[in-house]
C-alpha cells in the first residue's frame, strides 16, 4: 500500500499513515467506552457498555441477534445519541461526528441502485473535510486517487456501483473511509453474503489496515472465523459480557452464555 | 392559425408562457429530488395538503401571497407532524395516518372553498390557471424559482449524500436536519407557485414525471437534476402551444405532455428502458 508519510507513535506502537497530512497527532490514540448506556423510546438496546482500546487493532463485536451490536456502532458513530456515558477519542470527548471515524453501513442498508459512480462514492469521504462550501482541490482529487489504489478499484472508479460484486462494494466503502482519513472504522457485518475469496481478501485487508494504525471494529456473525480475523472480541447481549483478546476471551463457556437461553 | 399568433401578442399568453418554463424548470429541477429521496407518494399527500391549508387562511384573513403561504405550511406541517404523531401513539403506520388526514383535510378544504370561491374560482385551486397570472404572481414565480434552483445547487454536496444515505450522512458530517428544513420549504414554495400553473391535483406530476424521465435517462445526479428541469420547461412549453390551439386545459395538458415524455424515456431509454430490459433478457 502506498503511503506519503510515516510517523512513530510512542502511544500506539505503531508506523501511522497520515494520508492527508496536517492532521495533528496525539500520542495517545485510544478509544475509551464508558458506561455507553442506549435505549430505544422505552425499550433498553444497550447497558452499562465499558471497554478500551487502541489503534491498530480489530474488534469483533459478536453477540446473538437484537444484541445491540449495531446499536453499539452507531452510537459510536454518532448516529444515535446515548441516554449515558461517554465515548472520547484520544482523550478528548467527542461532541459530534468526525472524519477520524468512518462508519460503514450494513450492505443490505445501502441502495445499490442509487445512481452514482464508484469515484462518486469514495469523493463522499472527502465532505468532512470540506464542508458546504471548500472547493475540492487537488489535494482531494489525489486522496481519492490513492483510496481507490489502495482497494484496487482504479479500473473500476467509472462504474455504477450497482454494477459491483459484494466484494468491490465493501471495498468501495472502505476506500471512502480512507478518503476520510478516518482512524476508526466501524463496519456493521462487512463479511455477509460475500463468497470466499472475497472474505479471504477482505481479511487480508484487514491486517493491512490494522498494521498501519487504524482501529477496527466489525460486528460479525460467524464465530468460526473470529480467531483467524480479529484480534479482541466484544461479547454482547444487552450487556457486555466480556472483552479482550480472543485467546483469552474467545471460550466456549462464554459463547454458550451469550448465545443460549 | 391566426387568432393563435393574435392571442400570442397578448401580455396574458407571453406571461403563461414565461411562467410554463419557469415553473416547468423549477419544479422539473425539484423533482429530480423527490425521484431520488423516493418520496414521489408523500409529495403528493404535501400538495392536496395545502388545498385546506389555504382555504383556511382564506376564510381567515382573505387570499394574499403571505396567508396562502402561511396557511399551505400549517397544513403541511399539520398533516407531516400529526402523522408521525398518530402513528406512534396508535398501530397505525404512517403512510396509512398520512392518507387518513389528508383526504380528510382536502375535502374539508373544497367545502370551505366552495362556500368562500365561485364555482371558477374553485377550478383555479384545483386544476390552475396559468393565463390568470398576473405580474406579481410571475414575478412571485420567478423569484420562487431562482430560490429553489440556486439552494438545491448550492447544496448538491450534501445533498447526494444525504439523498443516497439517509440514514448515515449524519455520519459524514452532513447537517441532515439544516437540508430536511430547507428542501421541505422549497418543496412548499415551489407547490404554492405551481399550484398557479397546474393546481393542486395535479403538481404532483410536475414535481415528479420529469426527475423519474432524467433518471431513466442518465446515471449522473447532475444530469438528473438539470435534466429534470430541461424535461420539465420543455414539456411546460410544447403544452402551452397545444392547449390553446386544441382547446385543452393548460394545466392538464402540461400533465399529460411530460406523461408522454416520461413514457418515451420508460420504453426506449437505452439502459433503463423497457426495450433494453426485454433485449437483456
Amino acid at each position: 500500500m502506498e503511503v506519503t508519510a510515516h510517523q512513530h507513535h510512542p502511544g500506539c506502537g505503531h508506523v501511522h499513515v497520515c494520508w492527508g497530512g496536517g492532521d495533528a497527532h496525539a500520542h495517545h490514540h485510544r478509544l475509551e467506552v464508558s458506561n455507553l448506556t442506549v435505549s430505544y423510546r422505552e425499550v433498553l438496546a444497550l447497558e452499562d457498555i465499558n471497554f478500551s482500546t487502541e489503534c491498530g487493532r480489530s474488534i469483533a463485536l459478536i453477540g446473538p441477534n437484537g444484541a445491540g451490536k449495531s446499536t453499539l456502532l452507531k452510537a459510536l458513530a454518532h448516529l444515535i445519541t446515548p441516554d449515558r456515558g461517554q465515548v472520547l477519542w484520544k482523550g478528548l470527548r467527542m461532541e459530534k461526528s468526525s472524519h477520524e471515524i468512518a462508519y460503514l453501513p450494513q450492505r443490505g442498508d445501502v441502495d445499490w441502485n442509487f445512481p452514482i459512480t464508484v469515484r462518486g462514492l469514495v469523493e463522499m469521504g472527502r465532505y468532512p473535510n470540506l464542508g458546504l462550501w471548500k472547493p475540492y482541490s487537488r489535494h482531494d482529487a489525489e486522496i481519492v486517487e490513492r483510496a481507490l489504489a489502495a482497494m484496487e478499484l482504479l479500473d473500476l472508479q467509472k462504474r455504477q456501483i450497482s454494477a459491483l460484486s459484494g466484494g468491490q462494494q465493501q471495498r468501495t466503502f472502505i476506500a471512502r473511509a480512507l478518503a476520510q482519513e478516518a482512524h476508526v472504522l466501524l463496519l456493521d457485518e462487512p463479511f455477509t453474503g460475500l463468497d470466499k475469496p472475497s472474505q479471504q481478501s477482505l481479511h487480508r485487508l484487514f491486517r493491512e489496515l490494522t498494521k498501519e494504525g487504524r482501529l477496527l471494529i466489525a460486528s460479525h456473525h460467524d464465530l468460526q472465523s473470529v480467531p483467524e480475523i480479529f484480534d479482541d472480541i466484544l461479547l454482547l447481549k444487552r450487556k457486555q459480557l466480556a472483552f479482550g483478546p480472543v485467546k483469552e476471551q474467545f471460550t466456549e463457556a462464554r459463547i454458550k452464555e451469550a448465545y443460549e437461553s | 392559425m391566426t387568432t393563435f399568433t393574435d392571442f400570442l401578442s397578448e401580455p396574458i399568453a407571453k406571461r403563461a408562457l414565461l411562467a410554463c418554463a419557469l415553473l416547468g424548470f423549477s419544479n422539473g429541477f425539484m423533482s429530480a429530488f423527490v425521484v431520488l429521496r423516493k418520496s414521489a407518494l408523500k409529495m403528493g399527500t404535501l400538495s392536496h395538503g395545502l388545498l385546506p391549508g389555504i382555504a383556511l387562511a382564506v376564510l381567515l384573513v382573505g387570499l394574499t401571497a403571505w396567508s396562502a403561504l402561511a396557511g399551505a405550511l400549517f397544513a403541511a406541517l399539520f398533516i407531516g407532524l400529526g402523522s408521525i404523531f398518530m402513528s406512534r401513539t396508535s398501530r397505525l403506520d404512517q403512510d396509512t395516518s398520512m392518507a387518513i388526514l389528508y383526504t380528510t383535510a382536502f375535502a374539508g378544504g373544497l367545502i370551505l372553498l366552495q362556500h368562500v370561491a365561485t364555482r371558477q374560482k374553485l377550478d383555479e385551486w384545483l386544476f390552475g390557471s396559468i393565463a390568470g397570472m398576473s405580474d406579481s404572481d410571475l414575478w412571485v414565480a420567478f423569484g420562487t424559482s431562482v430560490i429553489a434552483v440556486l439552494t438545491l445547487t448550492a447544496l448538491q454536496r450534501p445533498l447526494l449524500i444525504y439523498l443516497f444515505e439517509p440514514n448515515v450522512a449524519a455520519s459524514l458530517g452532513v447537517p441532515v436536519r439544516l437540508l430536511n428544513y430547507s428542501l421541505f420549504g422549497i418543496m412548499i414554495l415551489l407547490l404554492l407557485s405551481s399550484l398557479q400553473a397546474v393546481g393542486c391535483i395535479l403538481s404532483v406530476g410536475l414535481m415528479v414525471t420529469p426527475g423519474a424521465a432524467a433518471y431513466l435517462l442518465s446515471d449522473n445526479p447532475r444530469l438528473i437534476f438539470l435534466g429534470g428541469g430541461i424535461i420539465g420547461a420543455f414539456g411546460s412549453v410544447v403544452a402551452f402551444f397545444l392547449s390553446y390551439p386544441l382547446g385543452w386545459s393548460i394545466g392538464s395538458t402540461i400533465v399529460l405532455v411530460l406523461g408522454l415524455i416520461f413514457l418515451v424515456a420508460y420504453i426506449f431509454s437505452p439502459r433503463y428502458g423497457v426495450l433494453a430490459h426485454l433485449k437483456r433478457r
